[in-house]
């Protein structure tokens, strides 16, 4: 298991000056055209071109943890008009390992699928395996939950991880602290980042293929976070990521966060704002200026028999579907919506796992079709009205709409009916 | 007379008993044909495990048939009354002939529930007890084209006395008789074929009295039950199959319930069976495997040889013989997908295969899925499972065409070779 390997400090030393010379050299490994902008808000359609093909922004990214976007084919997947997905860094280092992988001619190879990959950096598993993991300058430790063995993640090994992986895109190790944290650890957290950023820059042995994302830390301080934004706009990163975010803080510093980011980071490079899936926040925070955006939910909750509708969620395993023969979203253009309807899919999900397979085909769609609408409103120039009618068909009366999506969005000159 | 619209052309008989022919004017509409021996589409409610519709048309070689049991759907009788169009308009299955049996041939049955007037099957909510009435009202509402009778099969266990066997007999033929007095009074049930199930244990005279009657009764085929893989050997099973086909007319057509290892398929065939339900590349699935048996019957008996000798792992026994009632375990026309082996293996599950894991995926990516569980495995294996094992089929009929059995035979015990 390549995880358990800790063998990069010795070839660092002599490969860093020459990767510092191919750094220089190399053509950036994506470039962003701004098609267009909302004169109103600070939403933004743009062509993202990465190495694989060009991505339309705003962009869901389905998320495929181990290698697979569960139960779906790559070909469904690409029929979906998916053009990027992630994977994940810590759970591919462990199974199957980097050494097989790079064998497989990376994970494009090995799971097949020839669009973009994104991969993050193993190190929101910090938060989540807390209690196995001790944070030090030298990077994250914690013990393989696989074997047991003590694993140090620096940012060295994340990077050398992801170019394992070959991913278009890889992140950046960051001092993940959960949101809800407040105090110096904080801090220290975002400063560390900033370190480590530098770190993961010097790593990369492949600018010119893999574009290496910053990730904006600083917890739900605004001083910090702009503390932050100053260090890391500094550095020639191809493009930036809004993290520390979507891990159960309120709302209202939530977006206050998302705004003060995008307002300091460069037009001319991506946004991504991690962890961020349900409808609603990814239509405001494309509002706030955010052009990419991941999250497990849409898949996760398809499992369970949750279909993502315009009106909410739709719980196909609920006995009042039983007899309720019409497909999930009579308007939607999937390929379970136009063969399927509620009442099939919730017989079946009493005896195959094809059903969930096709819950989250619909989720996956009704995700890239929102995002595709969302980016055709701001190209036609009428995203303000796009926002109205979303929200007018997702909740039943305004005095539901959210406070929080009120005021970002009030912040950014929408005003809803 | 309702049913026995079918037609069954046979092109050829082999040593008298094996069959290769076309069974037309199949469905209510009498729009499709079948090539025998064939095989059935295995289902859930309809859906090939783990595929969906995309993933299913992939695979090419589709059998005309598709296959559904009423232990799925009793649960769901009132929702398909309600619904009206029947089961495959429900299932969003187009243009496709629609089967249904008793059982699931995959799944275990509770024994000790069968009495004079009723059967009982096993659904997700657990048991339905069955009355010739009420199998016939779920008949009305499945709207198949094609359907078994309601059958007594709970002779198959080893030591299974006489009187039981001629009990169950006697029960499956007054089923029959029930079951079709009603087909033939029902308008929703025009131009539906039923077949009547030959029942017997392991006892000639009764196998031979079974067939003998249900021939009498004007049904579309046979269903030739209690002969599933565990329930005796194949010699036993071969000559008793031998015996009932025998009292069967030539133009009808019979399939055999619960048979799907590759081997005994050839038997069977060789027996005079014309089809078989496709559930083995289902339970090959899982657990874990890909078929892999050969199925070439080019001139070169070199070319024959798999490209790898198939084997066991990880302390699983083989299935090769007798009395296993334990379907579970792998078999030898198989790889185990999650033997460490696989690990680094960049090759297609089968050299040549041209189904859409094979053409796009390899053995390593297939064991990482299966060593993280992820679902993506069980629709890449079921993929070329189904592939596989219905492209057997069609080398079967080359074979009787061609007068190639033996070289089949041969082929496919290859992998048997230890």
């Amino acid at each position: 298991m390549s995880a358990t390997r800790n063998s990069e400090a010795d070839g660092n030393m002599k490969e860093s000056s020459m990767h510092f010379k191919k750094a220089l050299s190399a053509a950036p490994a994506l470039s962003l055209k701004i098609i267009a902008e909302c004169p109103v808000t600070k939403a933004r359609a743009c062509d993202l071109t990465l190495p694989h093909c060009t991505v339309s922004t705003p962009v869901f990214m389905p998320v495929g943890t181990q290698g697979t976007l569960k139960g779906i084919t790559v070909d469904q997947l690409e029929g979906l008009g998916c053009q990027i997905c992630l994977g994940n860094t810590y759970h591919l280092g462990m199974r199957p390992g980097t050494e097989l992988i790079e064998k497989a001619n990376g994970l494009h190879g090995f799971m097949n699928w020839k669009r973009n990959l994104l991969t993050d950096s193993g190190g929101f598993q910090m938060v989540s395996l807390v209690e196995l993991s001790e944070v030090t300058e030298e990077g994250v430790k914690f013990k393989s939950p696989y074997d047991g063995k003590e694993i140090l993640l620096s940012p060295e090994k994340s990077i050398s991880i992801q170019n394992s992986l070959g991913s278009d895109i890889m992140m950046q190790l960051d001092d993940v602290v959960s949101s809800t944290v407040k105090g110096p650890r904080v801090e220290e957290a975002m400063h560390r980042s900033i370190r480590w950023l530098d770190r993961c820059i010097a790593a990369n042995k492949h600018p010119d293929k893999q574009n290496l994302f910053a990730i904006i830390q600083g917890g739900l301080n605004a001083e910090l976070r702009k503390a932050c934004l100053d260090e890391m706009i500094q550095r020639d990163v191809p493009g930036f990521a809004i993290g520390g975010l979507s891990g159960g803080e309120e709302k209202d510093d939530f977006w206050r966060m998302v705004t003060l980011s995008t307002d300091y980071l460069p037009r001319e490079k991506p946004r991504y704002l991690m962890g961020v899936g349900y409808a609603v926040d990814l239509v405001v925070c494309v509002a706030l200026g955010c052009d990419m955006f991941d999250c497990v939910f849409p898949t996760r909750t398809a499992r369970f028999g949750s279909a993502l509708v315009p009106w909410g969620s739709l719980q196909v395993k609920q006995k009042q579907y039983a007899k309720d023969f019409q497909p999930i979203d009579p308007d939607c253009q999937c390929p379970t919506c136009k063969r399927h309807s509620r009442a099939y899919l919730h017989a079946l999900f009493k005896s195959d796992t094809a059903a969930m397979h096709h819950i989250t085909i619909h989720n996956i769609a009704y995700q890239l079709t929102l995002m595709r609408s969302v980016r055709q409103s701001i190209v036609e120039g009428r995203f303000p009205e796009f926002i109205q009618t979303f929200m007018k068909r997702m909740f039943p009366s305004r005095d539901q709409y959210p406070s929080w999506a009120v005021d970002a969005l009030a912040s950014v000159n929408v005003t809803l009916e | 007379m309702a049913g026995s619209r079918m037609k069954l052309d046979l092109s050829r008989v082999v040593q008298g008993r094996g069959r290769l022919g076309l069974l037309k004017e199949v469905g209510r509409m009498g729009q499709h044909s079948v090539d025998i021996p064939g095989c059935l589409l295995y289902t859930h409610l309809g859906s090939v495990p783990h595929l969906t519709q995309d993933t299913l048309h992939t695979i090419s070689c589709l059998p005309a048939v598709t296959h559904v049991t009423l232990s799925n759907m009793a649960e769901h009788q009132e929702v398909l009354e309600e619904f009206k169009g029947g089961l495959k308009k429900f299932a969003g299955l187009h243009d496709t002939v629609l089967y249904c049996s008793l059982h699931d041939p995959a799944a275990h049955c509770p024994t000790g529930h069968t009495t004079n007037k009723t059967v009982s099957v096993w659904g997700s909510g657990g048991r339905i007890e069955l009355t010739a009435a009420k199998f016939m009202a779920l008949q009305k509402t499945v709207q198949p084209d094609w359907y078994q009778s309601m059958a007594d099969g709970e002779t198959w266990q080893t030591g299974t006395s006489r009187k039981r066997v001629r009990k169950s007999v006697d029960r499956t033929l007054a089923h029959l008789d029930e079951c079709l007095t009603v087909h033939q009074k029902s308008q929703d049930l025009e131009g539906v074929d039923i077949f009547g199930v030959v029942e017997g244990g392991d006892i000639l005279e009764e196998r031979v009295r079974s067939a003998r009657e249900t021939a009498k009764r004007p049904v579309a085929g046979f269903c030739l039950d209690g002969f599933q893989t565990g329930a005796m050997d194949q010699a036993l099973r071969s000559q008793l199959i031998t015996a009932v086909t025998q009292e069967l007319p030539e133009d009808k057509p019979r399939l055999l319930q619960g048979v799907g290892r590759p081997d005994e398929v050839l038997e069977c065939v060789e027996a005079g069976i014309d089809l078989f339900e496709g559930f083995f590349p289902f339970q090959a699935t899982e657990r874990g495997c890909a078929l892999c048996f050969s199925f070439d019957i080019t001139p070169n008996p070199e070319r024959a040889a798999p490209d790898e000798e198939p084997h066991t792992a990880g302390g699983t026994q083989l299935n090769g013989d007798v009395n296993c009632d334990d379907q579970t375990h792998m078999t030898r026309f198989e790889m185990n997908l999650k033997d460490k082996r696989y690990q680094d293996d960049f090759r297609p599950l089968v050299e040549g295969c041209g189904c859409y894991c094979c053409r796009n995926h390899q053995r390593a990516y297939v064991h990482h899925l299966l060593m993280t569980n992820e679902l993506l495995a069980g629709v890449l294996l079921m993929i070329h499972n189904t592939c596989h094992y219905h492209s057997f089929f069609r080398a079967i009929r080359e074979a009787l065409a061609n007068d190639k059995m033996d070289l089949l035979r041969r082929s496919v015990l290859w992998n048997g070779k230890e």
